[in-house]
């Protein structure tokens, strides 16, 4: 289920502007791995990049190459929404489908994919919500809208959506920062049980979060503004937190610089 | 919940002291400490409020805007209303005079001593030909919508709905004289050739002659209504969130699928209420039906035979001629014109409303 993703030489452009260049980092299938670094250089695109979201930009486009078990995501006859589908994304700010209610957008995906029998769309959509910590909360209330939840309700159905098709790399983009912490603690917690199934890559500006839910971390920055993001360091979490090797990485996640 | 009123008490930014009536702005006070030379005047009532609250001014711009809106909204009541009441005043000695049925009656002779005049075919091809122009338009209107909203690059999206924009502010008459003077040539082969192949339908029955009917109306008329539902369409698509439809691709969606699961959806009402601006086009349409239909008194589903006629494009052709009983019959179409915009109108509304709980949180 869960796969291994690894990035060579990969650059990324908005347009004429480059925002990442050379990032080379392996992640491990059934890890969580943190992406840490000031505003700005280039978490959000690096990961965007990993499940070909980046090119839906126009003029984005992406160099090097991205690999998920040894398979090249950007080779020309790989087909990209295949691609979406086994690397699912949760977004910084909870996008439940407004118009849909929560059962029909826990199996959105599926839909998409062709599924249409109820008994297997209600089963899933039970799956999914049990694995996001949501059930209990909704199971009486299937029907009514999504976009009525609470923030954070909101965003473990966006994880519900995004792990109902069993996609083998879930990546989140500041899954927590319009949560409180009662919510921010429940997805922590999700992100534990979920990596026993999922390779999780997820980008956070709580060091503590990056410290408390990931094995390993990996911290980009920018020299100055307008300059490409770099990877700048990638370690166990243990090890950069404790005793990071590159005086810049220590800075930052001491507070003395970003 | 409780608690909450504590925390503020202490934070020296008014809170329980403010009734205290102390001279000095209460959010002050910190600053006050710290600087005392630069304190602000004991009697400044600085933003943050202090001292006293000032009470409700009687005649603020509040008030006075409050009265003016009112003002203008009742005025407008007033006017429809004695508007409404002047029109039938005028409609009903001459629905008295009618000597036949007005609602079924298949004629139109309010002139005639004694006249006679009846709704029915009008209301018929009013509704007839706008259903139709919508059928035509609105999948077309959709479909450039969709194309120059989320597949043309965006300068040409640009660009062409611009030109799109201008295309609805054509005035009718122009689409009207076209369509007697050009389109009607095509439409007449056209007519002969669905007879022909199609007669077994009984739309497309009858043995003509063809031109001024109700096929070519409608063709007007939905080319006339077109810019505009397409116009707004193309607006609402514009409106969805980039969230949502980031949403949908992640999930592995094509680009269709992605309209499909999330613009389509989420520009629902806003598709309808375009749908309903075109059919409120089409219903009322004057001078281009006027031009266009054969004027007849039928009631006919056949589409291809000349003849046809509308409420509107019936008191344009007669009220010249109209003595006043005639006139009071136009009218008496008017109102009834008026009657079927509305139930469309409320048919709308009701679709909207039925799914309020899902279009409402998608604001
Ligand atoms: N749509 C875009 N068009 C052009 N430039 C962009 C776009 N999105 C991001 N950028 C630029 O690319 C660089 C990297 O942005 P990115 O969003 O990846 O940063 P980030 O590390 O995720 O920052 P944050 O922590 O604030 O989310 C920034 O300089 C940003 O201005
Ligand atoms: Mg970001």
């Amino acid at each position: 289920m869960a796969k291994r993703v690894s990035a060579s030489n990969v650059t990324a452009y908005y347009g004429a502007f480059k925002a990442i260049e050379n990032i080379n980092l392996t992640v491990e299938p059934k890890t969580v791995t943190a992406l840490i670094g000031p505003s700005g250089c280039g978490k959000s695109t690096f990961l965007r990049s990993i499940n070909r979201m980046h090119e839906v930009l126009p003029g984005a486009r992406v160099e090097g190459s991205l690999t998920i078990d040894d398979q090249d995501i950007y080779h020309r006859d790989v087909d990209v929404t295949a691609v979406r589908r086994t690397i699912g994304m949760v977004f910084q700010r909870p996008n439940p489908f407004p118009t849909m209610s929560i059962f029909e957008n826990v199996v959105a995906g599926l839909k998409l994919n062709g599924v249409r029998k109820k008994s297997i769309l209600d089963e899933a959509a039970e799956k999914a919500l049990r694995s996001a910590n949501l059930w209990d909360e909704v199971k009486d209330r299937l029907g009514k809208p999504g976009a009525g939840l609470s923030g954070g309700q909101q965003q473990r159905l966006c994880i519900a959506r995004t792990i109902a098709v069993e996609p083998q790399v879930v990546l989140m983009d500041e899954p927590c920062s319009a949560l409180d912490p009662i919510s921010t603690l429940a997805i922590e917690d999700l992100m534990f049980q979920l990596k026993d199934k999922f390779t999780i890559i997820i980008v956070t500006h709580n060091m503590q979060q990056a410290a408390r839910v990931s094995d390993r971390t990996a911290f980009f920055s920018i020299e100055k503004t307008g300059d490409p993001g770099r990877l700048i360091e990638y370690d166990n979490t243990q090890k950069i937190f404790s005793n990071p090797s590159v005086k810049k990485t220590e800075d930052y996640i001491t507070g003395r610089f970003g | 919940m409780g608690e909450t009123p504590h925390r503020s008490a202490d934070a020296g930014t008014g809170g329980t002291r403010v009734t205290q009536s102390h001279a000095w702005p209460a959010g002050a006070s910190a600053r006050v400490a710290e600087a005392p030379v630069s304190a602000p005047t004991p009697d400044g009532n600085g933003l943050g409020g202090g001292g006293a609250l000032p009470t409700n001014r009687k005649f603020g711009a509040e008030r006075a805007f409050h009265g003016l809106t009112m003002a203008a909204g009742a005025m407008v009541l007033v006017i429809i209303v004695a508007i409404a009441a002047f029109l039938i005043a005028k409609a009903i000695p001459a629905l008295r005079a009618n000597t036949a049925n007005f609602w079924t009656f298949e004629g139109w002779f309010p002139n005639d001593n004694p006249p006679t005049f009846g709704i029915g075919a009008l209301a018929f091809g009013t509704v007839l030909s706008a259903a139709l122009a919508l059928l035509m338009a609105v999948p077309v209107a959709m479909g450039i919508a969709l194309y120059l909203s989320h597949y043309a690059p965006r300068r040409l999206g640009n660009s062409l709905g611009f030109l799109i924009d201008l295309l609805a502010a054509v005035p009718s008459v122009v689409f009207g004289l076209w369509g007697r003077d050009y389109l009607i040539g095509p439409v007449t082969d056209l007519s002969g050739w669905l007879n022909k192949y199609f007669s077994w339908i009984p739309i497309f029955g009858g043995d003509g002659p063809y031109g001024n009917s109700i096929l070519l109306g409608s063709l007007v008329l939905a080319i006339m209504v077109l810019p505009i539902v397409t116009s707004l369409t193309r607006e609402v698509f514009l409106q969805t969130p980039t969230a949502n439809e980031e949403a949908a691709i992640a999930l592995g969606a094509t680009r269709w699928e992605m309209l499909r699961t999330a613009v389509l959806p989420y520009g629902r009402p806003g598709i309808i209420a375009a749908v309903m601006l075109g059919l409120g086009r089409a219903l009322g349409e004057t001078i281009a039906l006027a031009l266009t239909l054969g004027s007849t008194y039928a009631i006919s589903f056949n589409v291809l035979e000349s003849g046809g006629n509308t409420i509107a494009a019936n008191i344009a052709n007669r009220f010249a001629e109209a003595n006043d009983t005639g006139r009071g019959a136009l009218i008496a179409s008017g109102l009834v014109l008026f009657a079927i915009t509305l139930v469309v109108n409320i048919i709308a509304r009701a679709i909207i409303y039925r799914r309020r709980e899902f279009t409402e949180s998608a604001a």
